[in-house]
């Protein structure tokens, strides 16, 4: 299922928590060679991890991440803003309507509906919080996932070529994009909205929980 | 006629808040809010990492009974929001607390409503606000006015933020977040008349490229759209045509 987790809300899920900061070590270090901080126990976590972000999770049946991408808004820091202006034609990009996707990540084995899950997951979050655009930095790997999962983001700006292509890109959510995203997800509209509710309306997990 | 033809109703107002120069002049502001709105309440509050706190609204004796009665500490709003940057519909709160069932009755007795929305604002080094909206109705109006003015009511929390920012006493000014040639260029395209899909062409740059540079642009110049946004450009001089 699809967790949302602010960070300051991580501690109340430690195994789906370490977990993920592992799963993305594993992704970023080890596989991509991003040059990353790695701690002793084996968790990435980068300054953005401090800002109180929110987590989407996709949490597996026996508790662990399988994939994952942090989200923040552009009002206040962000890696596009502080690293990438270059690749955005020197534009600060700044909008409360605007947030910042990074850290997208995918537990080794994650299923391929994960993915999918995550972006509609992010669908979810756009039309319920009046964001308009999400911007984010990904690389050579990510397009491919991106366009096998339906969901390719506009490339505002890009370096490097080939595997070393670092690129800044955003996505806007039609519906039409929420329905090819659904159904390669293989998870029906009702049960993702499901899924945002269980995190974002506390009167419906108190109501739960009273049942 | 041209770009201020279909400049909407809070337009007028945030051009108040932009001119407004001191702390003072935002409380006027808040309530000419509430009447464009339509709504019983406009309640700004802010709180920076030194803890030190500002507000103002149209609670009026509720704002008072509210600090008396210490209400900060078990306001589901608050706990809700806090540190947090979406928008939050009070019925999504927990208020199945016996203190927070309590606190729920006596603002509504006190005319606060039965609805409301909050929208949390991350501030520059801590900084952290809310603005929140209430209202008396039932939950399919009060649905229905969230959803059509969402966007709307983000923006104009943001801008509130600022000026307070800005107004705040002993803070030295920040010069203006100046918009990036790419920024003015787009502007400036728009200005002389040129639609989105041919301004994108004539800088070689995508439409959804040019909708996120124009957004950029209408936050750093505090406007609700983007004829508004034009307007002020050129009003400022930051863009000649």
């Amino acid at each position: 299922m699809i967790r949302y987790i602010y960070g300051s809300d991580l501690h109340r899920f430690p195994t789906l928590a370490a977990s993920m900061f592992r799963d993305r070590a594993d992704q970023f270090k080890t596989r991509l060679g991003w040059e990353v901080e790695v701690d002793v126990s084996g968790e990435e976590r980068d300054q953005y991890d401090d800002e109180n972000p929110l987590y989407v999770i996709w949490e597996e049946p026996d508790g662990r991440h399988g994939g994952s991408m942090r989200l923040l808004p552009t009002v206040g820091r962000t890696m596009v803003n502080d690293h990438f202006v270059h690749l955005t034609d020197g534009v600060r990009i700044q909008s409360p309507l605007i947030w910042e996707c990074t850290r997208f990540c995918l537990a080794r084995g994650a299923r391929p509906g994960v993915a999918a899950a995550l972006m509609l997951a992010g669908g979810e979050v756009m039309r319920s919080f009046g964001v308009a655009h999400y911007v984010g930095v990904f690389d050579a790997r990510m397009v491919r996932i991106y366009r096998r999962i339906g969901s390719c983001p506009e490339i505002l700006g890009q370096q490097g070529e080939g595997r070393d292509m670092v690129a800044v890109g955003l996505w806007e959510f039609t519906p039409e994009a929420q329905a090819r995203v659904a159904s390669s997800a293989g998870i029906t509209p009702e049960l993702s909205r499901a899924w945002f509710e269980l995190s974002f309306n506390r009167a419906a997990q108190v109501a739960e929980v009273a049942a | 006629m041209g770009f201020m033809a279909n400049v909407p109703r809070l337009d007028g107002l945030i051009e108040r808040l932009e001119s407004a120069d001191a702390l003072d002049d935002l409380q006027g502001i808040i309530e000419e809010l509430r009447d464009d709105l339509g709504v019983d309440h406009v309640v700004y509050h802010w709180v920076n990492s030194n803890g030190q706190q500002y507000g103002c609204g149209t609670y009026g004796d509720w704002a008072v009974r509210y600090a008396e009665k210490g209400y900060l500490r078990i306001d589901p709003v608050v706990q809700g929001c806090f540190q947090r940057f979406h928008p939050v519909d009070w019925k999504r709160l927990d208020w199945s607390g016996k203190a927070a069932r309590a606190f729920l009755r006596d603002a509504i007795e006190h005319g606060v409503g039965n609805q409301g929305f909050s929208i949390p604002i991350r501030g520059p080094n801590g900084q952290f606000a809310l603005f929140t909206l209430s209202h008396n109705c039932d939950d399919d109006t009060w649905e229905a006015f969230t959803e059509d003015n969402r966007r709307d009511l983000i923006l104009v929390a943001h801008y509130f933020n600022q000026k307070a920012l800005e107004l705040e006493p002993g803070r030295t000014p920040e010069a203006a977040q100046p918009l990036s040639p790419r920024e003015i260029e787009a502007m400036t395209l728009l200005a002389v008349g040129y639609n989105r899909a041919q301004a994108a062409d004539t800088l070689s740059i995508s439409e959804h490229t040019l909708r996120v540079y124009v957004e950029s642009a209408r936050f750093k110049l505090g406007a609700m759209n983007t004829t508004h946004a034009v307007a002020r450009a050129l009003s400022r001089g930051l863009i000649v045509v």
